[in-house]
């Protein structure tokens, strides 16, 4: 089987499993108890948060833990305005973020919110001069994602930290999952103020979101409960996921530049395959380092416009290849697109989209073979194609 | 700005004589240790001062840790110009048109120590003045008492130009003033105490006084954090010596004598601490004293308390206010672990009004009529822990031997 949904969840490390075993295992205590085995819990939560902020130039007391991506994202968005909104009711996003993000902002706009959601263009990107038109005196939180999920597509995340940079009163939070651990993510020289991250994305066990939040700020938690996290975030931590998470994220970091060039091979090598496949679109730019267009190395989004897209993964899926449609977390419902939607795509195209997404193990041969199994479903439904 | 080298000053004011040589050895090793994470670096001597090379390492890292030096009185970053005219010029003007908030007057000091060089000094003043003078537009010249001064060195190989110099820690370099033993409790007072010893060049080592079980683990992690920190000012493996209280302490507990309690407590630790000073070959005790800020600090209670040793006493922070202390507490990155809330020894058996005024006749007796005294004193000076910190050792290993737990990270 060849595993092309690294979007999704990435196959955790060996050495990760091996380190979660090992922990729950030896750990089981609560790590909020004041006994010793407590304490020794505890200290494995702290020394993991070390690990993160030394391998992203931050301060361990800057990370809290929390259940994944999902949560982190929503702690950042909500706890954010919530906390500051005496400051402002302006918040701004844009229209491809994760729902995680983006349902926040549609659940802070019916709580009274101003709300902007930036568009993107053809190629998925937003526009930095856009956002500074919408910035006003008023405006609190800016939430744009690194990579979006769907297409890969790199959002100017430096230059929007510069636009923000002389506005203490605006927070910036950047959804880092699809990119931290692939992309360079420079938090401390990008001005980010609180950045989320997510576990199984980067080969780490499910269940661990991280959440970067700029010393000295504040934000109103989600949940009541005890102290755990700074107070931030309630209910006892998950001590040996959270070690585990550690210890993928410190791997996932010290190899990111040169998985990253490998991918990018993989990359224009399955770009050059969709290209001779007439039928197939791409979505994004195809050159992943188009000035203004940039794209992340591990995700493709292609669309076989008037071919239903589970049709497709289905019968890719009997080929022994896995891919998936849009993000796992919408991919149940039967709507086209919400992401390429706000690219400005044809309804059809928006609806047919397929995600490739793959991580370092896979090899050119892989490539090959997933461009081989594409050929025969598309001849396969060509016969079946509608209007 | 690409700054080629760092000019750092130290001693010119404070050398005498004889000295003088070993504390600028000591001082550059000091530079040397603190700067050690950063390879690239090389270094030049010359009289009283050094020169760090920075090659291919930013300037601002090594700043920010030269900062926290103590010996260095100031730094400059130096740039390098080619040693012609025009060269000079543009990186003089560079170098003036960089600085965060424009001064409004300056003045230049130029020196040709490279004779050929076509200028001389006086002359590279006017030429060099007038270039930055033309260039921006509200600044003017002046001599007396310019808000920056820029200088320029003209050598052989190069024109050294600098026009900013940062204040640094000042102080002595570790160790030249001799070796002493800290107090450290848990508290915001005594880490504040061993930051100004250190910057008087005093080779501290640490004594904490645990309960354990009445204390809890985590005072002692706190006190390990807060020697961790003093390491870094240290700039040297520091060590901390855990004494175990917890004997002497019921058994001062036990002798119905609650208003003097403290009193003697206080005497018990100057007695063992002054034993492991005559073991470490430690000259004195520095304490985080601070007249009239607690019962045993009263001039009263420090009479009778001080006299059960007989080594100096240092008490850097005596004639302080609880505010000055906390602001220096939080400068030196101290104050969020000192309020941490764990109980320490000295707040365990408090009594209601401890005394302020003890009457060293009764304390005396008091301690003399505890039959095995002398033996809880060497009991407990038999069992010290000592654990040598630096500031980057991660919290689990403190004793400094990797653990096993290692490999889950």
């Amino acid at each position: 089987m060849l595993y092309f949904d690294h979007c999704a969840s990435t196959p955790p490390y060996d050495e990760v499993i091996q380190t979660l075993a090992e922990v729950m295992k030896a750990h089981y205590a609560n790590p909020s108890s004041i006994h010793g085995a407590g304490l020794q819990a505890d200290k494995l939560v702290e020394r993991s948060r070390t690990v993160l902020a030394g391998a992203t130039g931050t301060k361990p007391e800057e990370w809290l833990f929390t259940s994944g991506g999902t949560e982190s994202n929503n702690l950042a968005v909500k706890g954010a305005a919530k906390f500051y909104r005496s400051r402002g009711n302006h918040i701004i996003t844009t229209a491809i973020e994760h729902a995680s993000v983006y349902d926040a902002y549609k659940q802070l706009e019916a709580e009274g919110f101003r709300v902007t959601y930036l568009p993107v263009n053809v190629t998925g990107h937003v526009d930095p001069g856009e956002l500074q038109k919408q910035l006003s005196d008023d405006t609190i939180l800016v939430s744009v994602m690194h990579v979006n999920n769907e297409t890969g597509s790199v959002q100017p995340i430096a230059e929007i930290g510069r636009l923000l940079k002389d506005r203490p009163k605006t927070l910036f939070h950047v959804d880092a999952v699809q990119s931290i651990g692939k992309l360079p993510v420079d938090i401390k020289g990008w001005g980010i103020d609180l950045l989320t991250g997510s576990a199984h994305k980067l080969r780490g066990p499910k269940g661990v979101g991280f959440l970067y939040v700029r010393e000295g700020l504040r934000l109103q938690p989600l949940q009541s409960g005890g102290s755990q996290e700074h107070a931030l975030r309630a209910g006892t931590q998950n001590v040996p996921a959270i070690v585990a998470a550690a210890k993928a994220f410190r791997m996932t970091m010290s190899s990111a530049e040169e998985r990253a060039e490998a991918m990018y091979a993989l990359r224009s090598q399955l770009i050059k395959a969709i290209e001779s496949i007439p039928e197939l679109k791409l979505n994004g730019s195809a050159d992943a380092m188009a000035a203004g267009a940039p794209m992340a190395p591990h995700i493709v989004n292609v669309s076989y416009p008037g071919m239903k897209p589970e049709v497709m993964v289905h019968m890719l899926e009997e080929a022994g290849i896995i891919a998936s449609t849009k993000s796992a977390c919408s991919s149940k419902d039967d709507k086209p697109s919400r992401v390429l939607l706000a690219m400005g795509l044809e309804r059809a195209q928006a609806s047919g989209g397929i995600r490739i997404s793959f991580g370092d193990e896979h090899t050119p041969q892989d490539i090959k073979k997933l461009e081989d199994g594409l050929r025969a479903v598309v001849r396969r439904l060509k016969p079946l194609e509608r209007g | 700005m690409r700054y080629e080298r760092i000019l750092v000053r130290y001693g010119d004011l404070t050398l005498k004589g004889r000295n003088r040589g070993r504390f600028e050895r000591q001082m550059e090793q000091q530079i040397k240790r603190a700067l050690a994470p950063f390879t690239a670096l090389t270094y030049t001597k010359i009289y009283g001062r050094l020169y760090i090379h920075l090659h291919e390492q930013a300037y601002e890292p090594v700043a920010e840790r030269l900062k926290d030096v103590f010996g260095i009185i100031s730094f400059s970053p130096v740039l390098a110009a080619k040693p012609e005219l025009e060269a000079i010029r543009e990186k003089a003007l560079a170098l003036m048109q960089e600085a965060v908030k424009q001064p409004s007057t300056f003045k230049v000091s130029a020196r040709r120590t490279w004779k050929p060089f076509p200028h001389g000094s006086q002359e590279m003043n006017h030429l060099v003045g007038s270039h930055v003078l033309r260039a921006i537009p509200d600044l003017t010249v002046d001599v007396r008492n310019p808000d920056v001064q820029l200088n320029i060195d003209i050598q052989q190989e190069a024109a050294y130009l600098y026009n900013v110099t940062v204040p640094g820690a000042g102080g002595f370099p570790f160790g030249t003033n001799g070796k002493a033993l800290l107090l450290l409790s848990g508290g915001i007072d005594s880490p504040v105490a061993g930051y100004m010893g250190l910057r008087k060049g005093l080779e501290l080592e640490a004594v904490h006084f645990h309960s354990y079980p009445f204390t809890s683990q985590q005072a002692k992690d706190k006190v390990i954090e807060l020697a961790k920190r003093l390491s870094y000012y240290a700039g040297a493996p520091f060590k901390l010596h855990m004494v175990s209280f917890t004997e002497m302490q019921t058994v001062l507990a036990q002798q119905k004598q609650d208003n003097l309690i403290i009193t003697m407590m206080r005497r018990a630790m100057l007695r063992i601490t002054e034993q492991l000073a005559g073991k470490y070959k430690a000259g004195g005790i520095v304490t985080g004293e601070s007249l009239g800020q607690v019962a045993s600090q009263t001039l009263g209670s420090m009479n009778v308390i001080g006299k059960a040793c007989t080594l100096p006493l240092i008490k850097p922070l005596i004639m302080m206010d609880k505010n000055e202390i906390i602001h220096i507490a939080e400068q030196i990155g101290t104050f969020e672990t000192s309020i941490l809330p764990y109980e320490d020894c000295c707040t365990l058996f408090l009594p209601k009004s401890p005394s302020t005024n003890p009457n060293l006749g009764v304390v005396e007796k008091v301690e003399a009529s505890i039959e095995n005294y002398d033996q809880l004193l060497a009991d407990a000076v038999a069992s010290t822990d000592t654990i040598v910190l630096t500031p980057d050792e991660p919290l689990n290993a403190p004793a400094g031997e990797s653990s096993p737990e290692d490999d889950w990270f």
